[in-house]
């Protein structure tokens, strides 16, 4: 599924020598681990906070859980530089709809502004990203929007280069009709493996509950995250 | 976009007019047995942390084209607006330039609404450049600012990446200084500890870092003012010149003087008056 690859794939202007540092040619990413979950009454969204530029983290703290709409959320991975304007770029084109529509906007809508994006300049961007909200009409939704710009609704869904290692905690941990409290301890869970075996995932892990009443956000700090092993 | 800018930004596309003339140009000189010229790179150390009054913003002052200090009283703080100023790593034309037409397009919005600027536009507007010439513009910006909202901390990366954070370190040295930053960073720090942190912070690049070095520059912006500290701390390694190299007059004996005096003639005259009431 959303396979992240390590090699940054654009041109360097500058001749590499000694005194050219990894983070003036490498793209800053955020190899990094995403996932979001559907429950009913809305949905809950996770993200480890780790950006590296190659080898180096450049931000630990980062905040990939970013707000699209008031109900709506999406989480970035690849490219720092390509979601951020990406999503900048649907939150525009988002809260023009919305006004124009006088109510609150479809996490579909968000979802498709994401894709029609991302496909049209796959070529350009190296963008992963997980769309997740709550609207009237249909209640907590996920879409995954993964690089090459296609789009599915998922009622759980992974991203991000930690992403592989929690494909089979996610498979057998994941039961339809979660809480969400539940919802939360296993996006916390899930998040703590990834963290543990991904390189670039690390940091804290940031969650956030969205209901019809709001928006909840959490922060689980390195040492609160939970241990699998006593290594 | 509802601001006036001081260049026309292209409507579609990227604009790499001059990417195909580099590559000829290059062409033609490896062909003579000519180098290309290597740019000039700020190697460097560049921190900045927010403190309890305001940004703190440190910098070296070195600038080097290779293996060469090209420049030993470089100044790396830039400034964008009375509020906001920017610190520059990567290739020196392109930090300067940046940061030239930031402060430019800034200072135009401050005429037409009769405000400071806030951080976030700038960073809002470096993201915006950035991004659309996709990295090829080799700038890694810290920028530290106060406006209404608060006092804030930004990077920029090439690529278009911004990061908010408390404290920050960037350039070849970013690593010695982000270790000084780690270890004895606090939020909400008095102003004098506040200095002396980043100053240790600039002074560890400056020792562990070939491309970083001689003084280091400090800039305090707090909600009553700025303060441009340039040089906050000069280099111990500072050399003394051996000999005066003045010529006194008398030096170069002249062996025949001509002169020829030149014949003006006054055509028109004009006078305005100025109101200078």
């Amino acid at each position: 599924m959303a396979v992240y690859m390590s090699a940054s794939h654009s041109e360097n202007a500058f001749n590499t020598h000694d005194f050219v540092p990894e983070w003036a040619h490498e793209e800053v990413s955020t190899g990094t681990t995403i996932l979001a979950v559907e429950f009913d009454g809305g949905v809950v969204i996770g993200a480890d906070s780790r950006t590296t530029t190659g080898s180096y983290i450049a931000n630990r703290v980062t905040d990939k859980l970013t707000p699209i709409h008031d109900h709506i959320f999406c989480c970035r991975s690849g490219s720092a530089a390509d979601t951020q304007a990406v999503a900048d770029a649907v939150t525009y084109q988002l809260g023009f709809h919305s006004i124009e529509l006088d109510e609150p906007p479809l996490v579909q809508t968000a979802a498709n502004l994401f894709k029609q994006m991302c496909y049209r300049y796959r070529e350009e961007l190296m963008a992963g990203i997980i769309v997740a909200g709550w609207d009237k009409r249909r209640g907590g939704q996920v879409y995954t929007v993964p690089m090459g710009g296609m789009i599915v609704r998922q009622p759980v869904s992974v991203g991000g280069s930690g992403s592989s290692y929690i494909y089979g905690f996610m498979d057998s941990n994941y039961k339809p009709g979660m809480t969400k409290e539940e919802c939360l301890h296993f996006c916390t869970q899930a998040l703590a493996l990834a963290m543990e075996r991904d390189g670039s995932s690390g940091g804290v892990a940031r969650l956030a509950a969205i209901t019809e009443e709001g928006l909840e956000r959490l922060v689980v700090l390195g040492n609160q995250l939970p241990k699998f092993s006593n290594a | 976009m509802a601001l006036s800018n001081v260049l026309e930004i292209p409507t579609s596309g990227f604009n790499f007019e001059n990417v195909a003339r580099n590559v000829a140009l290059e062409g033609l000189l490896e062909g003579g047995h000519t180098k290309t010229p290597k740019p000039m790179k700020t190697g460097t150390t560049i921190a900045g942390l927010v403190c309890k009054e305001g940004v703190v913003l440190g910098a070296d002052t070195r600038a080097t084209s290779g293996e060469v200090v090209a420049d030993k009283m470089c100044a790396k703080i830039h400034y964008i607006s009375p509020n906001i100023y920017c610190c520059g790593a990567g290739t020196a034309a392109d930090t300067e330039k940046t940061t030239d037409l930031l402060s430019s397009n800034l200072t135009i919005f401050s005429m037409d609404s009769g405000r400071n600027p806030r951080v976030v536009m700038a960073v809002n507007i470096l993201q915006d450049m950035l991004f659309r010439y996709r990295g090829q513009i080799g700038a890694s910006l810290i920028l530290g600012g106060v406006d209404c909202n608060g006092n804030h901390l930004y990077t920029v990366g090439p690529y278009g990446s911004i990061d908010n954070v408390p404290y920050l370190a960037m350039g070849s040295g970013d690593l010695a200084a982000l270790g000084i930053l780690e270890d004895r960073f606090k939020p909400n720090m008095e102003m004098e500890e506040a200095k002396e942190l980043v100053r240790d912070a600039i002074h560890s690049g400056i020792m562990s870092d070939l491309g970083s070095g001689n003084n280091i520059d400090i800039c305090v912006i707090t909600k009553q003012g700025v303060d441009y500290i340039r040089p906050y701390q000069e280099s111990e390694y500072k050399d003394k010149r051996q000999k005066r190299y003045k010529y006194g007059p008398g030096t170069t004996s002249i062996l025949t003087e001509k002169i020829i005096p030149l014949e003006l003639e006054v055509v028109q005259e004009t006078v305005q008056r100025m109101d200078t009431a």
